[in-house]
């Protein structure tokens, strides 16, 4: 491959790297918000009310990532009922129907890393808190939330790296992400090994990035330790 | 323990053999590689065989020209570089001649000239000049003249690539595209069937003169001046307009 | 009931190649973990390079890409070495089942490779020095002390790495291979009905992942037989 060509993709990659990004940064926090009230019903003692999340995770954990990018974005495409409702204009946007996907997808994981969070707060906390007083609802939002958000860190983060992995799967429903303009871009220059091992190096770059960057945050949120705790999943 | 010596040797030997009697029958067989995603040009029918236009041809050439056909399914993006790393020996699936290709491979004379064409929703109008196309969603192949000229011509569109034809009329039939840019004979099979019922061509046809050749490895000239003959033979001798009134009722020579 | 318009035996064909594919790459993946694990471990500098390099490299970059690479890149390889060592100039056809299972194993070695080394860490100590005080060999006390107990404690992070594997072979369809995805996909192209073959895509991939995590289960409560455990 000649220096030329190498030069002349890296701009393009770069602006591909900018959607992954973008995808990745959505559906993070997407998925986090639909993760908290998924693993508070699944932590419930009502049967019927911990149904939903658990069949939810269920569907989302057991089937591949693109079968479900595949059947939100050409199947749901497939009702003449969705095409004239009021959905249609996000879900015909192809960046929509992956953030959408990436999130519900994300939140699934997410809500099981959280439930294990939350069920390894100390039970005297609990109990303490319910001695001086407090409603269900303070104990949730003043002593079980936070602790579990600050014990579920190390494996957000984790997740949010898989996320940029996963992510790479956006380019099979016509998005330019990193991995969609590696394609078309070996499909002009018909060096295909030399075009996806420069983008691999884009991905170890970003990869190195936010692991740094969640580590630090770790460590800003646990001045008093030397190491993040661990969540066993 | 000597065999094991001998191993390499013997590796050696073996794949010798192969490789000659490869090259011994590689004057009178042909591999030809198609997609098969590409109705009415290649195509793969309900049993699994490769059909088409494209398909026809190839075969009719390879009569012509007195060689055995073989044929190797290949997914478009990958086409010219398993050309080149002899995973078959000519392409003959509607490939255009362009310069860009031509820097990686040569080509036969025409088999057929195509035309591009946009397809769009019926009753709707349709300006498909630059500014008439600002900002709407059009959809063509990756790797196609389509999605070159749609770059080069109507950059302000919102050009959106797919890996296959077929991907790209789905996406149109929904509503996700507002118009394609593709083949014009290709377009029309689609119009034809019960899918694109409801689209029509829009406007003139945008580029015509796009020449359709058979790829070959650079260098391969006795292929070539062979597929060329060949070529001309089954024009003249109305073999060619037999496949071509099978897919088409006009000539797209 | 879903109309499956007479694809069934099509969808069941494809999921039988999902299912060859997933073996064949676990196969794949088992051998290059315990590779790349004896490599992290090894007294010599460059090996444990080698199986960090290999580990950490592959656990940055995405499936789909390295599969995209593999596809394109196995021929080339192939082609290289036989050139160099035998002078063989013609085509080397790596199919794609073959380019599928040589990425995905790739991909599963690099994960396993750190379960494995975790286990065999985890048991060494004690256990190796009474083997061989015992007088066993090196090779003898990996295969007979080592190894059986390396296979239980990794069993559940192996389960979880083996699922994900199962899933990932969806992504082995963009290359051609004609598995579940790739031929859900050709029937939805006949049809025009995503929705419906996808859907259906979906229920068998359940369908595997729901009897290989009970497979799991009980091989995790096999394995374990015997084993006194601090926590119930």
């Amino acid at each position: 491959m000649t220096w030329e060509a190498f030069l002349e993709m890296l701009p393009k990659l770069a602006s591909g790297a900018v959607l992954t990004l973008e995808l990745l940064l959505l559906s993070a926090c997407i998925g986090l918000l639909l993760a908290v009230p998924l693993a508070l019903a699944r932590v419930s003692k009502r049967w019927w009310l911990s149904l939903m999340p658990r069949t939810y995770i269920f569907f989302f954990r057991g089937t591949p990532l693109l079968v479900q990018l595949f059947l939100v974005y050409y199947g749901l495409g497939q009702f003449e009922a969705v095409r004239e409702s009021f959905v249609w204009p996000v879900l015909r946007d192809a960046f929509w129907c992956a953030a959408i996907t990436f999130s519900l997808h994300t939140a699934a994981y997410i809500s099981e890393i959280l439930r294990g969070a939350i069920q390894a707060v100390p039970v005297g906390e609990i109990e303490a808190a319910r001695a001086i007083g407090m409603r269900p609802h303070q104990v949730y939002i003043s002593i079980i939330l936070p602790r579990a958000f600050r014990m579920a860190l190390p494996a957000y983060g984790n997740e949010i790296i898989l996320m940029l992995k996963a992510s790479a799967l956006a380019s099979t429903i016509t998005l330019m992400d990193l991995t969609g303009t590696a394609k078309t871009i070996s499909s002009i220059n018909y060096m295909p090994v030399e075009t996806f091992v420069t983008a691999g190096a884009f991905y170890l770059a970003i990869t190195y990035v936010l692991t740094h960057f969640i580590r630090f945050l770790e460590r800003h949120l646990h001045p008093d330790r030397k190491e993040p705790v661990m969540i066993v999943g | 323990m000597s065999f094991l010596r001998n191993f390499k040797g013997m590796a050696i030997a073996a794949l010798s053999v192969i490789a000659l009697t490869a090259t011994a029958h590689g004057a009178d067989k042909l591999r030809i590689g198609t997609e098969g995603a590409y109705p009415p040009f290649n195509l793969v029918d309900s049993n699994g065989e490769l059909q088409g236009f494209d398909v026809d041809i190839a075969k009719a050439l390879c009569a012509s020209m007195k060689a055995e056909c073989t044929f190797v399914k290949q997914d478009w993006d990958g086409m010219i570089p398993a050309l080149n790393k002899r995973k078959f020996d000519a392409i003959v699936a509607s490939m255009s001649i362009t310069e860009e290709r031509q820097k990686a491979v040569d080509f036969s004379e025409r088999y057929y000239t195509n035309k591009l064409q946009f397809v769009g929703k019926k009753g709707q109008a349709m300006d498909i000049s630059a500014a008439g196309l600002k900002g709407k969603v059009i959809g063509a192949q990756r790797a196609t003249i389509s999605g070159q000229w749609l770059e080069q011509n109507r950059a302000d569109a919102d050009i959106k690539l797919y890996d296959t034809q077929e991907n790209a009329y789905l996406d149109l039939a929904s509503g996700r595209l507002d118009a394609i840019l593709a083949d014009a004979f290709v377009n029309y099979e689609w119009l034809n069937s019960d899918a694109g019922q409801a689209f029509e061509a829009k406007g003139d046809p945008v580029f015509d003169g796009d020449l359709i050749g058979i790829a070959i490895r650079k260098g391969e000239d006795d292929l070539r001046m062979k597929l060329n003959t060949a070529i001309k033979d089954i024009v003249a001798d109305g073999t060619y307009g037999k496949i071509n009134a099978k897919y088409f009722p006009f000539s797209i020579y | 009931m879903i109309d499956l318009q007479g694809f069934g035996a099509l969808l069941f064909a494809g999921t039988q190649v999902t299912l060859q594919l997933t073996l064949a790459a676990l196969v794949v993946g088992l051998i290059l973990g315990l590779l790349g694990a004896t490599a992290k471990l090894s007294e010599h500098a460059p090996l444990r390079l080698v199986g960090n390099g290999y580990s950490t490299l592959v656990r940055g970059l995405p499936e789909f890409l390295v599969v995209l690479t593999f596809y394109f890149g196995a021929t080339d390889i192939l082609m290289a070495l036989a050139s160099t060592l035998f002078g063989y100039d013609a085509y080397i056809e790596v199919s794609a089942f073959a380019a599928g299972t040589t990425a995905l194993g790739f991909i599963f070695g690099a994960y396993a490779s750190e379960l494995f080394r975790g286990a065999i860490i985890s048991i060494h100590g004690g256990q190796a020095e009474a083997a061989r005080a015992l007088g066993m060999s090196k090779r003898q006390t990996f295969f007979r002390i080592t190894l059986p107990q390396v296979w239980r404690i990794a069993l559940p992070g192996l389960g979880n790495l083996f699922m994900i594997l199962m899933k990932d072979t969806a992504l082995i369809s963009v290359v051609g291979l004609e598995e579940l995805m790739r031929v859900t996909a050709f029937a939805v192209g006949r049809t025009k009905e995503p929705f419906t073959f996808y859907l259906t895509a979906a229920v068998i991939y359940l369908l595997l992942t729901s009897i290989a995590s009970l497979g799991l289960r009980y091989l995790e409560k096999r394995a374990a037989l015997g084993v006194r455990e601090a926590l119930s």
